[in-house]
């Protein structure tokens, strides 16, 4: 009994000791603000991204056989663009992205958070932009067809009849890539961001005691991410229900 | 423009690789008339369709479309396109909004309806086939013939001068070809300017005023119904009829 006494308190105490004295709490709380206006506008960033890139490669491949004069060579530029983007940044690490925008593009500048943001921001976009295209191309071409014999042109097409459908598809993948990002915003850490994760490990400098902080740390990534699967599975419902 | 045909087809050529889907087709299609193409699969029936609306880019040759060349680059399409419904053997509703929504969106959107009147117009092309009760469901929910009758009225929700039908009733369980092959009657008897690319014999000798038999890209013969049927005058003909007609 006196055992279990013991580790109570010691727990107790250990409590204390990482987030009650000296508020180190509060650190916590900033970093978690800072990790979570990270992810919002890095999302955000990537999905405006996403959808211009999508939008470039799969008017280029859907229309592939036909491109011909300023129009068709402007697309091509683009899609040429696009595809350079997607494998520089598909192929390189995200902590060292973030370390050349911070280092080197943005050396001048010491707005972290906005750095921080464009990167990750820069990062997603890429991923976003695959998912929604390949949403956009598994909808069946007889859609388009449909729409095009109305006579809607390409965009409107696009706007009210295959992007709508292409979201559904792609709204798990979609999810997912959110989740995957919010948990990138770990390595902020590496130029200096006080992020959820630096907050931890500053508290663990600090305190000495590595225990809990860390779990602390990631029992709020593990609540972040189910509060978003539980949004996202609510919109799903919500979209399919539309079709009964 | 008095006296010119709606639709003039000159030299139409369509070119897939080393495959020449259309091999030199010509042919005017004046207003009122009801065109039936007949012909073996891979004979071009279906590519010829979909180049009169441009759903296929001829490689060579015109389509004049009320005295306008639509094949010219510098033409709207899109205007055309207004003009001229098509009807897939898919049907090709759009599965994400309601059979009101799939009838209104053209209207509202390049008609410049206002919801009311785009609305009362569907409600009452609608009822034409008899599927009012249906308006605010989903494509999914309706059956194989009943979409089809709706992807008929969505097209003449945008008031075209030509209806094309893209094997209409191909995809469709037997028993629902009726309904629909119905719709389609009432429609030509009510003159609309019809092209249809079809299977069924039967709906060409009732309802056609002209039958077309295409094979390898070409136009091959051309008649009314009643002679067509009944003297065909190439044994590439006899040969199809004497397989499709049992």
């Amino acid at each position: 009994m006196d055992e279990i006494t013991a580790w109570f308190n010691g727990i107790k105490e250990d409590f204390i000791l990482n987030f009650i004295q000296g508020d180190r709490w509060k650190l916590l709380a900033n970093g978690l603000l800072a990790t979570l206006k990270i992810t919002f506008f890095a999302a955000l960033l990537g999905i405006a991204i996403g959808i211009i890139i999508a939008a470039v490669r799969s008017s280029h491949d859907k229309n592939a056989d036909k491109l011909k004069g300023v129009g068709g060579f402007i697309l091509k530029l683009f899609n040429g663009i696009a595809k350079v983007y997607l494998t520089v940044i598909r192929g390189t690490p995200t902590v060292v992205q973030l370390l050349i925008m911070y280092f080197i593009i943005f050396a001048s500048s010491n707005d972290k958070l906005l750095i921080a943001i464009l990167s990750f921001g820069i990062n997603s976009g890429a991923y976003v932009a695959e998912i929604f295209r390949s949403g956009i191309m598994a909808v069946d071409e007889g859609q388009n067809e449909a729409g095009r014999s109305l006579g809607l042109n390409y965009f409107q097409t696009m706007i009210y009849i295959i992007v709508p459908q292409a979201f559904k598809t792609v709204l798990p993948a979609l999810a997912n890539e959110f989740i995957v990002l919010l948990k990138e915003t770990s390595v902020a850490g590496y130029v200096g961001m006080m992020d959820l994760t630096r907050a931890g490990d500053m508290i663990r400098g600090v305190t000495f005691s590595a225990f809990m902080p860390l779990i602390a740390v990631a029992f709020i990534y593990l609540i972040m991410v189910l509060i978003l699967t539980k949004l996202v599975s609510l919109l799903e419902r919500r979209l399919r229900s539309s079709e009964r | 423009m008095s006296g010119n045909p709606l639709i003039k087809v000159t030299g139409l050529h369509k070119i897939y690789g080393d495959f020449h889907a259309l091999d030199g087709v010509s042919i005017q299609i004046e207003k009122g008339e009801v065109v039936v193409i007949i012909g073996p699969s891979g004979s071009g029936k279906s590519t010829f369709l979909r180049s009169l609306n441009l759903l296929e880019v001829p490689s060579l040759g015109t389509i004049e479309f009320e005295g306008v060349n639509i094949t010219d680059e510098k033409v709207d399409i899109n205007v055309h396109r207004q003009k001229m419904g098509m009807v897939f053997q898919h049907f090709n509703l759009f599965p994400h909004m309601t059979v009101m929504r799939n009838l209104t969106l053209g209207p509202m959107k390049l008609l410049k309806m206002s919801k009311k009147e785009a609305e009362a117009n569907a409600l009452e092309l609608l009822e034409r086939v008899g599927l009012a009760d249906r308006a605010n469901t989903y494509p999914s929910m309706l059956s194989g013939g009943q979409k089809q009758r709706i992807a008929i009225v969505r097209a003449l929700a945008m008031k075209p001068d030509v209806m094309l039908f893209d094997e209409p009733t191909s995809a469709l369980d037997p028993e629902m070809v009726g309904e629909v092959l119905e719709v389609m009657q009432k429609l030509a008897g009510e003159g609309m300017t019809m092209v249809v690319v079809t299977h069924e014999m039967g709906f060409a000798k009732e309802a056609a005023s002209r039958v077309i038999f295409m094979d390898e890209g070409k136009m091959i013969e051309e008649n009314t119904p009643a002679e067509f049927f009944a003297h065909p005058k190439t044994d590439r003909c006899r040969d199809f009829l004497s397989k499709v007609l049992i």
